[in-house]
């Protein structure tokens, strides 16, 4: 039905001026080592536009962590570090104390930053750095094939947890965003995900407002970003997506957790 | 009336098959194909000409394989009867 009498041709639209979406210059033009509908691309993809459309990306400088984003350096056209598994905040920290004048952002995952890097994740926001967190949580360890991560939900099944967690013997989850959100040198704590085209949206919007609350010295930023992870969960991507909208959103609420009166 | 049109570009080598963009699409525009490609993957094809260059699968798509196009046209209302 649709365009029978508008008599156009393809070479009329694929024109300069009628771009609408393109890939961001600011992602290396390779192919993601990512499986197929992972989280962690489209988080890479959105916030190399947003580095992209703030025209910052020889202003900023990543640290990457350990685990399946490792390779983070490898995609994202900005300086990059890499640093010792959960100590990404650590070194983010001296980063930010050298170069007060960089945007400064550590990429990590829920094994990295809330299970081996609780500590350095705590202090480095209880201190109040400048350093936007950027916080993928899937709810397992994804590189190492899917254990129980700190993160992972009452009676969700891994590999270390084959009969659900149990929270008798398993302990409870952790919600790292409201642990550090009362802390006074916490500017910005937000949770987001990406299984949606409008979640896309909204968790580029809420990346683009930590940069800005990074340009004003406001504090440490947050953002808690709620991905899938097929391959460990043993679902395809599209079931995937429906498990993070069903179940996982259901413990992780989405939603701005502390807003600083500030307005960008 | 303006009628957007659209039009879409695939990388398809890069691409791995997640269905992601085919259920965000709308208009029902894409589709996974018949053959492969050379990592072995089905990858998304333009199977009608319904886009109206929305972006949605492009948002979505977390390869960043897909690259849109929009033109609006202008189109004469049909004429009204008096009678």
């Amino acid at each position: 039905m649709a365009h029978e009498n508008l008599d156009v041709i393809v070479e009329d639209i694929v024109k300069p001026e009628n771009l609408v979406y393109r890939r961001p210059s600011t992602l290396i033009d390779v192919d993601m080592h990512y499986c197929p509908g992972c989280g962690h691309s489209t988080v890479h993809k959105i916030f190399m536009e947003v580095v992209e459309e703030m025209g910052i990306q020889h202003d900023i400088i990543g640290v990457a962590p350990v685990g399946c984003s490792v390779f983070a350096y490898s995609y994202m056209d900005v300086d990059m570090h890499q640093a010792p598994h959960g100590r990404a905040c650590a070194v983010a920290t001296g980063i930010k104390r050298v170069l007060p004048d960089k945007y400064v952002f550590t990429y990590q995952g829920d094994g990295d930053l809330a299970a081996i890097g609780t500590n350095e994740s705590l202090h480095a926001a209880n201190r109040g750095e400048n350093i936007l967190t950027i916080f993928i949580n899937n709810a397992v360890y994804g590189m190492t094939s899917g254990q129980m991560a700190p993160t992972t939900i009452e009676g969700m099944i891994t590999t270390t947890s084959p009969y659900g967690r149990d929270v008798k013997s398993m302990g409870y989850p952790l919600k790292f965003a409201e642990l550090i959100a009362p802390l006074p040198g916490v500017a910005y704590v937000t949770r987001q995900s990406v299984h949606t085209v409008p979640n896309v949206r909204k968790t580029k919007k809420a990346l683009q407002r930590a940069l800005e609350y990074q340009r004003l010295k406001l504090g440490f930023c947050l953002v808690e970003i709620v991905t899938n992870c097929p391959s460990n969960w043993k679902m395809n991507p599209v079931e995937s997506n429906k498990f993070v909208q069903n179940t996982l959103l259901q413990f992780y609420p989405l939603g701005d957790i502390k807003v600083p009166e500030v307005r960008v | 009336m303006a009628k957007a049109i659209g039009e879409i570009l695939i990388n398809i080598e890069r691409c791995k098959g997640c269905e992601l963009c085919i259920l965000a699409c709308p208009e029902s525009t894409l589709a996974l194909s018949k053959t492969i490609n050379h990592k072995g993957y089905q990858y998304v094809v333009k199977v009608n000409d319904n886009c109206t260059g929305c972006g949605n699968c492009a948002i979505i798509c977390p390869d960043a394989v897909i690259t849109v196009y929009r033109k609006i046209l202008k189109v004469p209302k049909p004429e009204m009867s008096n009678s």
